[in-house]
């Protein structure tokens, strides 16, 4: 007797698909590192997405406990290694709150003007490498091209390109050079001759007047590309609800419509650096967004970071003048072998990937008891299993990406 | 609202012997709370409408032990474990710190780990920041949907930011010192 089957269709509902492990990392290029997610796969279709975490830790807070303030700040720019400035001040700020020590004027206005600087890079490599993780390659050139700019710049003023060191507790290690060689790189795009000196402030000034027109160009290249918004209009939704609840913070928090800045909504301390600067505070939804866009998904996510270059633009020519203005000394000195007091302090500040946190407890003595670093991509890779859920195995890294994420930080 | 405010109305609800009789004074003043409430209380802390503190900004371990016996008398605190929250309202804008202060081991047996009823049911972040707090400072959190290592690997052996933590000499063939 032969089989007979009578509808043919039959068959393909009986197909059975086996669900699938697939790990992705920790040496995939589009986690950013040595982030590895578990996967559970039914064929294209993602089920589950675990972040194992853990590859890069450094034992920093263990660290911390056998160093004094000033040894540590070293430490602090390998957490977010792309915004080191961001992080030696936050942790520089924690401490001052400690010891209660008032940094001047003149290096508050410093601080602004580094740390905004810094907020510029690092949201450039975050605009480039998601272009990467979505395939295309030209405006990680264009975002380098920029960033290797200010590189040059903090390398002028501190000597380093990347772990800075450079604002401590008190202010800075020192104050920024009058007048400097202007970098090559700029030099050659603003068509001015090699080695010609001008005053450091008047660098910036340039620098910001040649970025400023650029951006129109990767709103161009990615923000309004047609596949740029396919790829990630209505991908990766985080509720509003949703990001409070995991803790996420910054772009990401923002990104889903939560209007909420340290910048302004801080602790005094932190945000009497920002009192007489003038700024917006860039939250979705968004007016000029396209209409496949929803609250909360990755293209809202990547504009937040885009229009908060332009924010950081107008902080900086905002700190230059109040920073010529403001005389006397721009740090107060915090001496090598000070006691920390019986106390104990956490400040958040805004760091570009969001709010970086540092709890420090003084014990008497040089060193303190107990540094904690609580990173905020920490808080923000924790969602990947919330928002991965259903999705295909493509959109795993546009999803991840628009993250933002960087390993250093959320290993320590 | 202020740390006092906040104070009375959760002494108001819950009483002296789980949020104690007053704040602690500090730059940031906290609330401590005894172990076994941190769940009510953190719950009423995230849904009371005067409170509506939505957003957990941190929790960490911290160890307080002096393991040099000549500091001992300078050190001041008694041998204990803390658990450090900090919670903050996005909508009403205040932010406060609440402690929860154990033994360093269940029972004074060493490697008993301490144990604290778990806030992940609550915020959703507090699941990892509660497996880190289990991995590097060993805090059992009861009702932890899956409390596992984080930064360190698996079979890794002891908790790093305990202040008597040995450090290992050998990790899988690999020398530590």
């Amino acid at each position: 007797m032969s089989m007979q089957i009578e509808d043919p269709r039959v068959v393909e509902f009986d197909v059975q698909t086996d669900e699938m492990l697939v790990n992705m990392g920790p040496q995939h290029p589009s986690t950013h590192g040595v982030l590895r997610l578990l996967l559970r796969t039914d064929g294209e279709i993602v089920h589950e997405c675990t972040p194992h975490i853990g590859y890069l830790h450094r034992s920093a807070e263990k660290i911390g406990e056998n160093l004094s303030p000033p040894q540590y700040i070293p430490y602090t720019d390998r957490m977010d290694y792309l915004a080191g400035m961001n992080m030696n001040l936050g942790f520089s700020l924690a401490v001052e709150k400690l010891i209660g020590m008032k940094v001047p004027e003149r290096g508050m206005h410093l601080r602004v003007l580094i740390a905004e600087l810094g907020r510029i890079a690092s949201h450039l490599v975050g605009m480039g490498t998601y272009g990467l993780d979505l395939g295309t390659f030209s405006p990680f050139l264009y975002a380098f091209r920029e960033r290797e700019i200010i590189l040059d710049l903090f390398e002028e003023a501190c000597g380093a390109r990347l772990t800075y060191s450079y604002l401590t507790v008190g202010g800075a290690t020192h104050d920024l050079p009058d007048e400097i060689e202007i970098p090559d790189g700029l030099a050659s795009l603003t068509g001015r001759k090699q080695g010609e000196r001008f005053p450091f402030t008047d660098v910036i000034e340039m620098f910001l007047q040649w970025l400023e027109p650029r951006i129109k160009e990767y709103h161009t290249l990615l923000t309004r590309n047609t596949i740029f918004i396919k790829r990630t209009a209505g991908q990766g939704i985080l509720t509003p609800e949703m990001a409070v609840s995991y803790g996420c913070t910054g772009p990401v928090l923002r990104g889903s419509g939560v209007d909420f800045d340290l910048r302004r909504d801080g602790e005094p301390i932190y945000t009497n650096m920002y009192k007489d600067y003038d700024f917006d505070v860039i939250a979705a939804p968004f007016k000029d967004a396209p209409r496949e866009v929803v609250l909360g998904d990755n293209w809202c996510r990547f504009y937040v970071r885009m229009l908060e270059v332009v924010q950081a633009i107008r902080l900086v020519r905002q700190a230059i003048p109040k920073y010529k203005a403001a005389t006397g000394s721009f740090r107060e000195v915090f001496k090598l072998n000070s006691k920390l007091p019986k106390d104990e302090v956490y400040l958040e500040t805004e760091a570009p990937r969001g709010q970086m946190g540092f709890y420090v407890v003084g014990n008497g003595e040089g060193n303190p008891l107990r540094v904690r670093a609580k990173s905020s991509c920490f808080c923000n890779v924790a969602i990947t299993d919330q928002i991965c859920r259903g999705v295909p195995l493509a959109d795993i890294p546009a999803i991840v990406g628009s993250l933002d994420i960087v390993m250093g930080e959320i290993d320590r | 609202m202020d740390i006092q405010g906040i104070h009375s109305i959760l002494l108001e609800k819950f009483g002296a012997h789980a949020v104690g009789v007053a704040t602690h004074p500090a730059i940031d003043p906290w609330i401590q709370v005894e172990a076994s409430f941190i769940l009510e209380v953190a719950r009423f802390l995230r849904d009371d409408e005067r409170l509506l503190f939505n957003h957990l900004n941190d929790l960490c371990g911290c160890d307080y032990l002096e393991t040099d016996p000549k500091k001992v008398a300078k050190f001041g605190h008694e041998p204990h474990v803390e658990v450090v929250y900090q919670l903050s309202s996005l909508k009403l804008r205040h932010q406060i710190k609440v402690k929860v202060v154990v033994p360093r081991w269940r029972n004074d047996v060493p490697g008993e780990l301490p144990v604290v009823p778990s806030v992940s049911s609550l915020w959703g972040i507090a699941n990892w920041h509660e497996r880190e707090a289990y991995d590097l400072v060993g805090i059992h959190f009861e009702g932890h949907p899956n409390l596992r290592r984080i930064l360190c690997p698996e079979d890794w052996v002891g908790h790093p930011l305990r202040k008597d933590y040995a450090f290992p000499l050998e990790y899988h063939g690999v020398r530590g010192r």
